[in-house]
């Protein structure tokens, strides 16, 4: 490790690599610090993502594929079953990945490009100097090293505290984190094509329950519930091991995931003097999905191009970083993630017997693009009575 | 003050994202509870497993 880096990314996740990744390319000088002792492990996520997202930044390789979806299932309260697929008939619409290999692929990627990593490593303070990020102070078994950056990208995760270190507020409301737990489940019936999703107070509050196949017989079964929703008997825990017991009692859990997912706004301001955050730290989840690994991606390597940029012209201030910031926000990410923010918080105000209504409007969708905004605009044609209801949102939605 | 039951938490860090104090980190497998801790509990109403406890001495 040397003493100085153009840029120190802190994190190891799809943020990370593809800011460390897309800095060495772009001939800077990278390191990439991961806490944990492997990259890619433990799993926090559902592992779903769609294939254009994907395809804009890696070639998709059966290596870390775990299963292609050709379409989705969104089941009401009460059971009702709506069908959601591609128009274009047989085509692929997303996948579900293997993160253990695929956040290792895209570190290697990284690595490969010319940027240094290590893991075990552990940011446990900034340097600062007159008010501007320089550095970290980086642990590592039990050594203690200063690293001068003229850039440093916090990509660490829902768990980030580097942001708050530099003053900056990341704090997640008690009722905007998804309290999620995931079982990786084997041996049960599925249909091993496509994602399903259940809606209801009772089975999720506030959140969903998802299937995602993995394999023939495999899937990753998971819930996130609103931290407001949680509490003693009545956990993301709760809700997930009465689902199971009634609809896989005989399929075997090879794998047990817990974590935390963000569906608030972004942050106010994702950039300080010489500081970028990016991906979960940077609170950019898709609020509606809970997705974030095209998210994480797509920060990740947007930060990097204006931080060489910046760097390029000596000034990596605020107000010069701040070009990172406007550009998502202005990026069809940044937009939809608004969007979605709204359609959210519509969404969860609602009774099961409102969202009964919603989901028995059409049993199956042929949708153009596979999107959730595609599908928000064919929920609002067979639910016209909605347009009223989200008022100004419905406009830019139609 | 704040107990961490070790044997049921999934370091997973979804606590540390709601502390408005900053005192909670997850350092790999490890919450750490820093002195700032106000015992507020919106980590124990969070957490998916249940593994934090506030404890009022006697």
């Amino acid at each position: 490790m040397k003493n100085n880096y153009d840029v120190l990314i802190i994190g190891g996740g799809p943020a990370g690599a593809l800011a460390a990744r897309t800095a060495a390319e772009k001939g800077l000088s990278a390191c990439l610090v991961e806490k944990r002792p492997a990259i890619g492990a433990p799993v926090r996520c559902a592992e779903g993502i769609g294939k254009e997202a994907l395809t804009g930044f890696i070639e998709p390789d059966p290596c870390w594929i775990s299963a292609e979806m050709s379409g989705a299932v969104i089941v009401a309260p009460d059971g009702f079953e709506m069908s959601l697929e591609s128009s274009m008939a047989g085509s692929k619409v997303g996948y579900i990945l293997d993160r253990k290999v695929f956040d290792r692929e895209l570190v290697w990627q990284a690595a490969e490009a010319g940027a240094d990593v290590f893991v075990k490593t552990r940011a446990s303070a900034p340097l600062i100097h007159e008010g501007r990020v320089k550095g970290a102070q980086l642990e590592s078994c039990g050594n203690v090293t200063k690293v001068n950056a003229d850039v440093v990208i916090a990509a660490d995760g829902v768990e980030s505290k580097f942001g708050k270190w530099c003053g900056i507020d990341t704090t997640v409301p008690v009722r905007e984190i998804m309290s999620s737990v995931q079982y990786v489940m084997t041996d049960i019936d599925i249909n091993p094509h496509a994602t399903i999703f259940y809606l209801g107070n009772e089975i999720a509050p506030e959140g969903y329950l998802w299937v995602f196949p993995k394999g023939r017989r495999a899937a990753n079964v998971g819930i996130g519930i609103s931290g407001r929703k949680s509490g003693k008997g009545h956990r993301a825990k709760d809700y997930l091991d009465k689902f199971v017991k009634q609809k896989f009692p005989h399929g075997k859990t090879i794998e047990c995931i817990v974590g935390g997912v963000s569906v608030c706004r972004p942050l106010d301001c994702t950039v300080a003097d010489g500081l970028m955050l990016i991906g979960d730290a940077a609170r950019v989840v898709d609020p509606l999905t809970g997705g974030g690994i095209y998210n994480a991606m797509y920060t990740g390597r947007l930060a990097a191009e204006v931080a060489a940029d910046c760097i390029a012209k000596g000034d990596v201030s605020k107000k010069a970083l701040m070009t990172y910031d406007k550009a998502w926000r202005a990026s069809k990410m940044g937009k939809g993630i608004e969007r979605n923010y709204l359609i959210k918080e519509y969404l969860i105000k609602q009774s099961d017997e409102k969202l009964n209504t919603i989901v028995h409007s059409v049993s199956k969708l042929d949708l153009k693009e596979f999107s959730t905004l595609m599908l928000i605009k064919e929920l609002l044609k067979a639910n016209p009575k909605l347009l009223v209801e989200l008022g100004a949102l419905a406009a830019s939605l139609r | 003050m704040l107990k961490v039951h070790r044997d049921i938490c999934g370091y997973c860090g979804c606590c540390v994202s709601v502390c408005p104090e900053g005192a909670l980190e997850l350092i790999d497998a490890y919450l750490s509870v820093e002195e700032n801790c106000t015992s507020c509990g919106i980590c124990a109403k969070v957490c998916p497993l249940g593994a934090l406890e506030v404890v009022h001495e006697k």
